[in-house]
């Protein structure tokens, strides 16, 4: 069931610790920082987290690991010259690592929202990512058997919805927001704009709003904003 | 002249990295579909030709990446591979990730570029981690590069800092992936990779023998007349 909520706060009150969460993002393009600030505030810990990356400098996903929330990683490029909170914790023992090929990451997190048992795939075959894999040789190359990555909550960031969820991104914004979505019990999407039901050219969807659960507006200036008009027309 | 007439060798001195950018950019085929890895392979869009026709491909979700941003044209939301604000070209798209690394895995890039380790006589490539016991790993998108592009090349300095080859009989650094390069473009020779062994296709700066004397692994002369 689909909701429009008016805080950030209201939006990841939900999330339990011990909960999976993936967060949309590439670097800094499409990180939903105000949902991931947050998750920081509501409180929930043991979490495990789905991102392409370990955060960067002194925000989001970097604050919530140096604020000892997060138990595991599941990423493909933890290391980045602005990863201190990460790096620190993963040297003192702290964090527990799951390094996945990016498009292995990819490929698991969209098998999970398509009711994939697991893939084998090229990517990874004969390396130390692929140890303790079931392997398989198919059409001549050796290939590595995957599983899906399920999640409890999704914490995305689009660039417009619609008042039953439809989603629009932005450029290089889009990233793993479609196939997280698709792949978690709860996808809480911040957005820049909500426009009324039909705006949104139908054949230019990109994410449709079934996989949607709650959207919360962020304006501009980084603050939630009410979306009241559309709450009537979704109830 | 006359040496550079009757052997492989077709420059007197070594190619700096701007060079050897130039070059790569040569000898990608007109209309062909490829992905910069980050560090040195990003210099070769610098030397693209717009009559080339190259679509560029960026693993965070875009086909039809122009040029770095620069001043107004900074958007956080346009960004390439290692995080830099790019542009866009007409006939751009933009994909999800699944999308973006089907692309690769499907075999549809024709050429990636890499940095890398070391590379194996066989064509083993290793580029994403040093396998030092305190080092943080991380892959990013390489595994998938290398497994997924039709033809996959290395640039690189030929040598360590500490004089040893880069191209070795078997890699010691963790491997990205088994049997994927297919050329190497290194400061002192073009080597084309594969089930026959190293052939050198052009020295610079170094005669066959010269180079032999460096690298671990026999090597072949292969002119570039003959591919």
């Amino acid at each position: 069931m689909l909701s429009f909520v008016d805080s950030v706060q209201e939006a990841v009150a939900g999330v339990k610790d011990g909960s999976t969460v993936m967060i949309g993002g590439f670097g800094n393009a499409g990180q939903p920082f105000e949902l991931i600030d947050a998750l920081l505030e509501c409180g929930a810990t043991d979490l495990t987290v789905v991102n392409n990356n370990a955060g960067q400098g002194d925000q989001g996903l970097a604050l919530l690991i140096k604020e000892g929330r997060v138990r595991k990683m599941i990423c493909s490029f933890p290391r980045q010259s602005d990863s201190w909170h990460f790096d620190a914790k993963y040297k003192a023992g702290q964090i527990e690592l799951e390094l996945v090929p990016q498009g292995n990451l990819a490929e698991r997190i969209r098998a999970a929202g398509a009711g994939i048992g697991g893939f084998f795939t090229p990517t990874g075959y004969g390396t130390m990512l692929a140890e303790g894999k079931e392997t398989r040789i198919i059409d001549g190359r050796g290939q590595v058997f995957e599983t899906p990555i399920h999640a409890d909550v999704a914490l995305i960031k689009a660039l417009k919805a619609d008042g039953v969820g439809n989603l629009v991104y932005r450029k290089t914004a889009r990233n793993f927001g479609p196939i997280m979505a698709a792949a978690a019990k709860h996808t809480i999407v911040q957005v820049s704009e909500i426009v009324p039901t039909g705006a949104l050219d139908p054949e230019n969807i990109v994410t449709p709003g079934i996989y949607v659960t709650s959207i919360v507006r962020i304006d501009s200036s980084g603050a939630a904003a009410a979306g009241a008009d559309l709450k009537g027309q979704v109830a | 002249m006359s040496l550079v007439e009757t052997s492989i060798q077709t420059s007197e001195t070594p190619l700096g990295r701007d060079d050897l950018a130039r070059m790569v950019a040569r000898d990608i085929a007109p209309g062909s579909f490829v992905n910069l890895g980050i560090g040195q392979p990003t210099l070769v869009s610098n030397y693209l030709k717009p009559e080339q026709n190259i679509t560029l491909h960026t693993e965070n979700g875009m086909l039809g990446m122009g040029p770095v941003a620069t001043g107004d044209q900074i958007d956080g939301d346009l960004i390439n591979a290692g995080k830099i604000p790019v542009t866009e070209l007409p006939g751009a798209s933009y994909f999800h990730h699944a999308d973006s690394f089907a692309i690769m895995r499907g075999g549809h890039l024709d050429i990636c570029v890499l940095g890398a380790f070391q590379v194996s006589a066989t064509g083993d490539l290793a580029n994403w981690h040093t396998g030092a016991p305190d080092a943080i790993p991380a892959v990013g998108g390489a595994m998938d590069l290398a497994t997924g592009a039709k033809d996959v090349f290395v640039m690189m300095t030929l040598l360590t800092r500490e004089g040893a080859s880069k191209i070795v009989e078997a890699c010691t650094y963790p491997l990205t992936g088994v049997g994927c390069v297919t050329r190497v473009y290194t400061d002192k020779a073009v080597f084309l990779t594969g089930p026959d062994g190293v052939r050198v296709r052009e020295t610079f700066g170094c005669t066959l023998e010269d180079l032999q004397k460096l690298v671990p692994v026999p090597l072949t002369a292969a002119p570039a007349v003959e591919h």
